[in-house]
């Protein structure tokens, strides 16, 4: 079976359910292929776990939930604690290296680089952070191509923010090529 | 030319799916999880003239899209739980009085506040025992995004068809995941238009059999007067409390659904033709179910699934036949046992019924459901 | 000439339910006398009520009615009226159901200051039920469930209204029947949410238990405790102790109206689009 699990997690208010819709919009309608996004939230606008999580499939997708995890992006210690128990063997782990310090043992890749400070930095805007690391997943799955996810982020966020949010895209998807390399 | 798609959640198509239905009145409250239904109207309801109000309270909200029913509207609300149990007292007044309207209910968990964000499936037998007195029911279970966007249509059809209160209830799983949706061209899917009064206004009855079990409803402010109260009334609408009437029209009331059954009942059957273990499953439940299924087909099991896609009228003509054929049913759903019974009652003993019962917020996953189907024997 | 109440009136559906002696009838007749001045077309008006012996008055007139569930009358016609702004929406029904059950419903129709016209008719009590005290029920007062007398302060009903936000609030009584028709012929005219509130009597299961030895005891309370507005002015505190205004108690017609203000809505979201 083609089903391909992510999971993007961290606090509520990075971004990350925006980040996952993003690419299961990527996959489902620039792609060509089927997706499913899906997440669970706190009462908390701001802060608390929050994670989205996304399967990519050729076919029809049933469970819409995660089962065994192909790639995991965490942007928080809390996050990355809570939601590595499923990760695949030989699954991909991406975390904010400033914030997830204390890495999990187990048999997948784990991929790291400094997210927040990357959007802060050579981006210019720490807002997009979450559009880095949609980047550097998208690289690390290989599940919709650069091209299919570039379309899906700008076709997601305000026309005033299209260049913006096209370099942190570029950015976090280069960034985690030479991560990964 | 290639259709429309778009990438939305559950409650998003909903709100998609009534604008297609031709809704043009929509009144709710605030409530976890199905807001998304009142952001997006408050948007295009008015881009088509339309009407979107934020009522003070949940009833409130079902008052005034009954009152804008009489009017001709085509209406919507949208609720959970908390909400749906503060709506009974109106769905009752909308079934005894016949005006169409459609209640989205999205169900989360309960009883009280339950847990506001987290899937249950537990509402069904709100639709149908909710509100106080017998009454007729009808009430749709979507399981994707898609279907979502199609129940929608189908139940503002079914309660101007049958002149009654339509509840659409999916659970917080399919409301709030995002999926594509392929949006029907205009006229693909059949829209029902109210059954409106052939006869002049001096003649007319709001409750006139003689037009048959759903008689014509005219408009308030179409030239014809009439009156309409949530006391058992006589065919002219007025209070009555003659014992031979009121029996004659609760039991035609009644009998709108359930004579018509076969019009109403939608179901999926998969992988039933040799089945010895069947699931039925409805909402999100069914597609850890179908997940399970063909995990157990791949191990040798003969599993199949019956999914419910009108929870209400129950399809107990196709449980009651399954139940002769099979060696047992397997019930999986976001609350203490609520199907299972319904499922009980219509398999008549014949073959064993276990359940799977999760109310902790999580869905109950495909292992859960493979594992319960290898203990029928 | 005899005012033809019939023009208004179903044919069939009278006698009404109304105890001899209760006032709902005339303001019945006050309201059907404000129709005819301002020549409503009986198709193009909505009656509303919720539940109570007040709200059975829609059965009895001749247009589109509407006798809803207990306290939802405001709810409802919010409905209608959002729905066919054109229509006339009259609103009729007693103290319990409007301002108890159906409390809610009326302080938001009069926040929104939506245009139609609310008729309260105030018996102090819940007469259809056997005589249980209602939020209007005056303090001390005996009521089927007050044997002790009555705990409960009272809402001022034309207050409540004000202070929500209602922008055209008169008070009549059944005592003075020939201002009833005046009073509600001038609400309907007014743009916005307005209240009329008809101070009422109940001999059945108020009066007999509060003293009054007969009807004509409990229209001569209304006619010694109305004061009308303009002699009000002229009046010191301690002469207007124990009395109630009537008449025109408040109008505001600065306020936007709702229904017109979401008509610029559905323009500014057409022209969005």
């Amino acid at each position: 079976m083609s089903r391909y699990e992510l999971r993007f997690s961290g606090a509520g208010g990075q971004g990350l359910i925006t980040a996952g819709i993003i690419m299961a919009k990527a996959a489902s309608i620039y792609e060509g292929k089927q997706a499913v996004q899906s997440q669970s939230y706190g009462p908390e606008a701001r802060g608390g776990a929050s994670k989205s999580e996304v399967i990519i499939s050729d076919g029809p997708i049933d469970y819409p939930k995660a089962t065994s995890v192909d790639a995991l992006l965490a942007m928080t210690q809390e996050a990355c604690d809570k939601y590595t128990h499923d990760l695949k063997s030989g699954g991909i782990l991406l975390v904010d290296s400033d914030l997830v310090t204390n890495l999990p043992k187990g048999n997948f890749k784990i991929v790291s680089f400094p997210i927040i400070n990357t959007a802060k930095n050579d981006v210019g805007r720490e807002i997009v952070a979450n559009i880095v690391a949609l980047g550097a997943m998208v690289a690390l799955t290989g599940q919709v191509s650069r091209e299919n996810a570039e379309k899906a982020v700008l076709s997601s966020v305000p026309e005033a923010f299209i260049e913006l949010n096209r370099k942190a895209f570029s950015i976090g998807y280069e960034k985690a090529m030479a991560a990964n390399a | 030319m290639s259709k429309k798609v778009a990438f939305l959640q559950g409650n998003e198509a909903a709100a998609h799916g009534a604008l297609y239905a031709g809704c043009n009145f929509f009144a709710g409250y605030p409530i976890t999880p199905s807001t998304e239904v009142s952001e997006v109207l408050s948007a295009e309801l008015p881009k088509i003239g339309g009407k979107f109000m934020q009522m003070e309270d949940e009833i409130a909200a079902m008052a005034a899209i009954l009152g804008a029913s009489l009017t001709g509207a085509k209406v919507l609300t949208s609720t959970s739980g908390p909400g749906l149990s503060l709506k009974q007292e109106l769905i009752g007044y909308g079934c005894i009085a016949e005006i169409p309207c459609v209640v989205y209910n999205v169900m989360r968990g309960g009883p009280s506040t339950g847990m506001p964000t987290g899937p249950s499936q537990s509402d069904v037998m709100c639709a149908k025992w909710g509100t106080h007195g017998d009454h007729p029911a009808i009430c749709l279970v979507p399981a994707s995004v898609q279907e979502t966007y199609e129940e929608i249509i189908r139940a503002f059809n079914l309660s101007e068809k049958y002149r009654t209160p339509v509840m659409v209830m999916p659970d917080e799983i399919v409301a709030h995941m995002r999926e594509r949706v392929v949006f029907p061209e205009q006229g693909e899917i059949g829209v029902v238009p109210r059954k409106s009064p052939t006869v002049p206004p001096e003649q007319y009855k709001p409750y006139d059999t003689s037009f048959g079990d759903v008689p014509p409803l005219a408009a308030f402010g179409s030239g014809y007067k009439f009156h309409v109260t949530g006391l058992n009334k006589a065919a002219d609408g007025f209070p009555t409390t003659k014992a031979s009437l009121v029996q004659a029209e609760e039991e035609r009331q009644v009998r709108k659904v359930d004579a018509n059954v076969d019009d109403i009942v939608t179901f999926e059957e998969y992988m039933l033709d040799d089945a010895e273990v069947v699931v039925v499953a409805y909402g999100s439940t069914s597609r850890s179910a179908r997940y399970a299924v063909n995990v157990a087909r791949e191990q040798g099991i003969k599993a199949g699934m019956f999914r419910i896609k009108t929870f209400w009228p129950f399809p107990d003509k196709q449980i009651k036949a399954l139940a002769g054929k099979v060696k047992g049913f397997v019930i999986p759903e976001m609350n203490l046992g609520m199907c299972s019974l319904e499922i009980e009652r219509c398999a008549q003993g014949k073959a064993p019924v276990l359940g799977i019962f999760r109310v902790d917020g999580e869905p109950i996953n495909p292992d859960q459901i493979l594992d319960k189907i290898k203990e029928v024997k | 000439m005899a005012f033809d109440y019939d023009k208004y009136l179903r044919p069939g559906k009278l006698p009404h339910i109304w105890c001899p002696g209760c006032g709902h009838g005339i303001v019945m007749k006050g309201l059907i006398r404000a129709m005819d001045t301002l020549n409503l077309k009986k198709e193009e008006t909505a009656v509303v009520s919720g539940i109570g012996c007040a709200s059975r008055l829609p059965g009895y007139i001749d247009c589109c009615t509407l006798h809803t569930a207990h306290g939802r009358a405001a709810a409802f016609a919010t409905g209608v009226k959002m729905a066919k702004p054109e229509m006339n929406v009259i609103l009729v029904g007693g103290d319990g159901d409007g301002t108890a059950i159906g409390g809610n419903h009326f302080i938001h129709a009069c926040r929104r200051n939506i245009n139609m016209t609310y008729i309260i008719m105030n018996n102090y009590i819940y007469g259809m039920t056997g005589g249980q005290f209602s939020p209007c029920t005056p303090t001390g007062a005996k009521a089927s469930t007050t044997p002790y007398g009555n705990p409960d302060p009272g809402f001022d009903i034309a207050k409540l209204a004000i202070g929500a936000g209602a922008t055209f609030v008169a008070r009549g009584t059944a005592f003075h029947a020939n201002q009833i028709d005046k009073l509600i012929a001038e609400a309907i005219q007014h743009k916005g949410f307005s209240v009329v509130e008809i101070l009422d009597d109940c001999p059945t299961t108020y009066g007999r238990r509060n003293k009054y030895k007969s009807v004509i005891e409990m229209m001569n309370r209304l006619k010694e405790v109305a004061v009308p507005v303009k002699a009000a002015e002229k009046m010191t505190a301690e002469q207007l102790q124990g009395k109630v205004l009537t008449g025109v108690l408040y109008k505001d017609e600065t306020k936007p109206e709702y229904t017109a203000e979401y008509a610029k809505v559905i323009e500014r979201a057409t022209a969005a689009k």
